[in-house]
């Protein structure tokens, strides 16, 4: 695993249609941080992670994987580099689980490689650490969404990125394992020097998870900074357009639609 | 995470990959088995060891002139063209992300199928035929290629829908040349529409464009693993999806196309094979390519040589008998995962 590795942009400008999503953004993800992407739907968290990955071009602005432009590093480099969770994806043809998420040692292996013991262990480690130890030889089809969803997880987790950009992480999940996920990532974070960006929809896991946060307003306004100056009332309502109350009890303070 | 490393768990690589050789090795002994019942088998029957002996020597010069000069060209030419079909067919369905996709789904067999028919109504025969059916292929190929392409990129379903539009357009073609053609000629090209393994002359070509496509796709196996999972989570996975598609589409058009030159259009192969071997167990592309190879090419060697002995002195067209095999074997193996799950 390659480890701190650091992600930036600038003059980060990105639209889809006339719509501008986020206009000259700059900004540093390092080594032990975990951001939080907010903002309603449609303002652009999907594209703007999709753009970092890589995957799409920005509208106009560069992308650097280590001072390195993105656009000029292969596809398989960067796959060693940076994780992408999608927030959908179907395998038209599904198989078992263990297939599936050996996928993900893909950017690893040279073309008439099979996978090794290593990475059949590193498959079955990844699936215990998001609870599916046992599931090696399910059928994708018998899975839950929740299970799914995990599942996914697992396979970036395969493909030992030491950037993690996740669309929507917790989708389908219930509190348990939206506890236990969020706590594997942010703690991994810290002990291995990754780097995470989530778009999430919750603001208490935000607050609760992440050192940083991004908001993403309609007009294509970005705030960032720390988690822990960002949060307040008067920023989430102008975020979500929704009057927003703030309650304090002994866990800290959390944010609720009032 | 650091308590989940290195735990044992139940789940043994070896075994599930010792069953799928041993899988392999039965459709090997499939292919084998049809072989000699290829060679064996027709109006003069004859043992195994008659076979044989005509094979290696010419003391008998009927048998020899039979097996040597009759059976096996048009074995290795069932076979060949079996194969060719199931790998494309492979390649289509992770290509357009579709399990109903098959070799001709993007009109590539409308295209070869229009100016074949053009060359025989025309009275041309023999090479002729090929070449001319070979380009067919090429043109619609390049068509739905330049086509698809429209303002650079493309999804699964842009490339299918233009395939699918130019290929009922072929159809059309198809059905005008069938009205307007001279009654003479009309079972000849009708039994070029429903696939006749009999045209076959030399089978070098297809034979030599077959192994090319198999070491290509085993060079490709893992990519097609990941580009079933999508185009975004391929490239996420380091990918160059764009370039791989093209390949993609470029090598199975051309496997189709040797396909069709030997021997019309051979439907269900194409399309089945390669579901029969996923519901075998065999999902990974780098095992599901030599079964498919395997299992298109013995079905095909099967089909044929129930075609040309199953009623005396009438030869059926081989897409009867593929369907008639095909259909109950995979009827059998969707039951029978049905009940597993």
């Amino acid at each position: 695993m390659s480890s701190n590795s650091t992600l930036s942009c600038k003059d980060l400008y990105l639209k889809i249609g006339n719509k501008v999503l986020c206009d000259n953004l700059s900004l540093q993800i390092e080594p032990g941080q975990t951001w939080a992407v907010l903002g309603l739907n449609g303002a652009g968290k999907t594209t703007l992670l999709h753009a970092l990955a890589g995957i799409r071009p920005a509208n106009s602005g560069q992308i650097y994987l280590n001072e390195k432009n993105l656009t000029e590093l292969a596809r398989h480099e960067i796959a060693t580099q940076i994780g992408l969770l999608l927030q959908t994806q179907q395998d038209p043809f599904p198989g078992k689980v263990i297939e599936h998420v050996l996928i993900g040692r893909h950017p690893y292996l040279k073309a008439l490689q099979w996978e090794s013991e290593a990475d059949y262990q590193i498959a079955i480690d990844a699936l215990m650490t998001v609870g599916l130890d046992g599931f090696e030889n399910r059928d994708l089809q018998s899975l839950s969404g929740g299970e799914y969803q995990r599942m996914l997880i697992a396979m970036v987790l395969v493909q030992q990125p030491s950037i993690y950009l996740l669309d929507e992480p917790i989708n389908h999940l219930d509190w348990q394992h939206q506890h236990q996920i969020l706590g594997t990532l942010t703690s991994m974070t810290e002990q291995k020097a990754c780097s995470l960006m989530m778009a999430l929809h919750d603001v208490n896991l935000a607050a609760r998870y992440c050192s940083h946060t991004l908001m993403m307003f309609d007009d294509g306004q970005i705030k960032s900074g720390r988690t822990a100056d960002l949060l307040n009332t008067e920023t989430l309502e102008e975020l979500y357009h929704t009057p927003i109350v703030q309650i304090e009890n002994e866990q800290g303070q959390m944010f609720s639609p009032s | 995470m650091s308590n989940a490393q290195g735990q044992q768990s139940n789940y043994a690589p070896n075994v599930v990959r010792q069953k799928a050789y041993l899988q392999l090795l039965l459709l090997l002994s499939i292919a084998l088995i049809s072989f000699i019942v290829a060679l064996t088998s027709g109006s003069l029957s004859l043992s195994f060891s008659e076979v044989f002996s005509a094979i290696s020597s010419d003391a008998n010069p009927l048998h020899h002139q039979v097996v040597y000069e009759l059976r096996l060209p048009r074995m290795v030419h069932a076979f060949t063209t079996g194969a060719l079909l199931a790998l494309a067919g492979a390649l289509m369905q992770v290509l357009l992300r579709n399990p109903l996709a098959d070799p001709y789904i993007l009109g590539i067999s409308g295209g070869s199928a229009v100016f074949a028919l053009i060359a025989i109504a025309l009275g041309v025969v023999g090479w002729m035929v090929s070449a001319s059916a070979f380009f067919g292929a090429l043109l619609a190929m390049f068509l739905v290629f330049g086509l698809a392409r429209g303002q650079g990129s493309w999804t699964e379903n842009r490339l299918l829908l233009t395939g699918v539009v130019l290929a009922s357009g072929w159809g059309a073609i198809v059905s005008f040349v069938l009205t307007i053609a001279p009654q003479g000629k009309l079972r000849s090209l009708i039994f070029w529409l429903m696939g006749d393994l009999s045209f076959a002359e030399n089978f070098w070509p297809s034979l030599i464009t077959l192994a090319i496509g198999i070491l290509i796709c085993l060079y490709f196996a893992r990519s097609l693993n990941v580009l079933s999972l999508g185009a975004m989570q391929a490239q996420s996975l380091g990918l160059n999806i764009n370039r791989f598609r093209w390949q993609l589409y470029v090598i199975a058009s051309l496997l189709t196309a040797m396909a069709i030159i030997q021997a019309g259009n051979i439907g269900f192969i194409g399309l089945i094979i390669p579901h029969l071997l996923r519901l075998m167990g065999l999902r990974d592309y780098r095992l599901l390519i030599p079964g498919a190879v395997l299992a298109g090419g013995s079905l095909l060697v099967f089909a044929d040589t129930f075609a040309r002995s199953a009623i005396e002195d009438t030869a059926l067209p081989v897409g009867i008998l593929t369907a008639a095999i095909g259909v109950p074997i995979f009827i059998f193996l969707l039951y029978r995962g049905v009940k597993s799950v």
